[in-house]
């Protein structure tokens, strides 16, 4: 632990790491606490592990043919499509969800593999895309989080109530004359955006668990939606910034670490809750 | 005179080839109180469903307050059964009934008009002093009486109840009735349910719809109608209310 304090004064990538870390722990808590009380966990995992299409095509034509993409840019365009084509679906209905979000997973994950496959050098961003790399965030990367980040808790602060009402009570909403399939829409889209934001951080294969936990262990401690929001807010803070600095000596992976830690609050909630 | 707040003109519906609805013909009047009773699968939750807008008539037309349904259900006060909610939901009891107000604004924060109305809601319903209590740690009398806030909070002028005897107990059951005939006064009620007790205990016309639709005044309720209704499998059991003038009418088939 001293190590890493020392290290944090005097190493730029591991404050941006932290910085990462922090500012994806706001959309994280917030948009965390909507897919959890709305139940669709698996829609986040399809639009998370969908982006790896995106990150395997950008890089193909960043270092194949010079594009001027980057993988993180790939990963917003895959996720948002992805968000669309899910909201389409459950718009239009007569298909089964969990085959359509299947469908999504598992052609993004092939697309990416592909793309990875066909491009030149060494394959370790692979590793990084799906079990996160936080240490090597670039400024440019910050500045992209940043965006969606204040992009996310805008609109958040503006559709509260609207999304709240489309959670609890879609039918109610419709009828009282709430644009459902617009807010499901933007809900899902703030969803890919998010994910994008925790691919950074704990890699596409574990972002479920930090829109999840924190989330979920918040919702035992509160009663309202906002109170949850702002509890899982500080529970991604702790787990993004603990992992970091426990992680950081040993050696440990980052991804790994932030995930299991956040694990342990989950269940340790859940225990002193079910105890007392 | 009263002026007619709802009106069906030969209206049908059917789901794919499966006729639901058959040349229904309803008129409803203002600061009536309608059941819509039936058998289970007879078209009564469609039949509300069409008039909420959620659906459209294959032909026919229905006029909700002058307008098409879509349009005219920003005016309509909807509550749901009360079971259907996800108790893990972090919601407390203000904020299910500000939920009414949603629908009025484009986004942004509820006003101090807003949070007054939805006092002034829970006021109504007798739930003012549990504003603050959550959602789900009501018990299911409660919750309804708060979704029955969320309906008045948003200024509706009709109010669509759906099984609201469902899960509800029997001293819940009585308040509910009380609550019901002091805010038709003011609006008008209409109430799907199974339940032809409660039904022909309180309202003052009953809806009929099995495919096609008959309108009673209560008082014809009698156990032919019933029967008619329900087909000749059906034996009344239920009767602890006088139905009609000639006392009590066991039906067996």
């Amino acid at each position: 632990m001293g190590e890493f304090l020392r290290d944090l004064q005097t190493y730029t990538f591991l404050q941006y790491a932290l910085l990462a870390g922090g500012l994806s722990s706001i959309s994280c808590g917030i948009i965390g606490s909507y897919v959890t009380v709305r139940r669709i966990t698996y829609i986040a995992g399809a639009i998370a592990h969908c982006t790896l299409g995106g990150m395997g095509a950008a890089r193909f034509l960043q270092k194949e043919h010079a594009f001027p993409v980057t993988p993180l840019q790939g990963a917003v365009a895959a996720a948002l499509l992805a968000a669309c084509i899910i909201a389409w679906f459950r718009k239009k209905g007569g298909q089964r969800q969990d085959t359509v979000l299947s469908a999504i997973w598992s052609i993004g994950m092939a697309i990416g593999i592909f793309f990875i496959s066909k491009t030149g050098g060494y394959n370790e961003d692979l590793m990084s895309y799906l079990f996160g790399d936080i240490l090597m965030v670039s400024k440019n990367d910050l500045i992209l989080i940043a965006i969606l980040d204040v992009f996310v808790v805008g609109m958040v602060l503006i559709f509260y109530n609207q999304l709240i009402a489309v959670c609890f009570d879609e039918e109610f909403a419709r009828i009282s004359g709430v644009k459902v399939d617009l807010f499901e829409l933007l809900l899902l889209l703030l969803i890919a955006m998010t994910v994008v934001l925790l691919v950074q951080v704990v890699g596409i294969v574990m972002v479920v668990a930090m829109l999840t936990l924190p989330a979920a262990a918040a919702g035992k401690l509160v009663k309202q939606l906002w109170q949850m929001m702002a509890a899982a807010i500080l529970l991604c803070l702790v787990c993004t910034t603990g992992g970091l600095a426990i992680s950081y000596q040993p050696d440990f992976p980052t991804g790994a670490t932030i995930v299991i830690l956040a694990g342990a609050i989950y269940f340790i909630v859940l225990f002193i809750k079910k105890w007392r | 005179m009263s002026k007619t707040v709802i009106q069906i003109k030969n209206m049908c519906f059917s789901y794919g080839s499966h006729t639901i609805l058959e040349d229904v013909n309803v008129s409803i009047k203002e600061k009536e109180m309608v059941g819509i009773v039936g058998p289970n699968g007879g078209g009564k939750t469609t039949l509300l469903r069409l008039m909420l807008g959620l659906l459209q008539p294959d032909s026919g037309t229905i006029k909700v307050i002058g307008k098409n349904p879509e349009q005219a259900s920003s005016r309509v006060g909807y509550v749901p059964q009360h079971r259907e909610f996800d108790p893990l939901f972090p919601v407390s009891v203000l904020d299910v009934v500000l939920m009414g107000r949603v629908g009025k604004k484009w986004g942004g924060f509820f006003s101090r008009d807003d949070k007054q109305t939805a006092l002034q809601a829970l006021h109504d319903v007798d739930l003012y002093d549990r504003r603050n209590s959550a959602f789900a740690e009501l018990s299911g009398g409660q919750r309804q009486r708060t979704l029955i806030a969320r309906a008045l909070a948003s200024s509706a002028e009709l109010l669509f109840f759906d099984e609201p005897t469902a899960n509800v107990d029997s001293s819940a059951e009585r308040n509910l009735y009380k609550l019901l005939s002091k805010l038709n006064e003011d609006l008008t009620i209409l109430i799907v349910s199974h339940d032809v007790g409660f039904v022909s205990k309180y309202v003052s016309t009953v809806v009929c719809v099995n495919r096609s639709v008959l309108i009673h005044p209560t008082s014809e309720l009698d156990g032919q109608t019933i029967q008619n209704i329900y087909g000749k499998e059906l034996a009344i059991v239920r009767h602890n209310h006088c139905c009609s003038e000639k006392g009590h009418t066991w039906v067996n088939s």
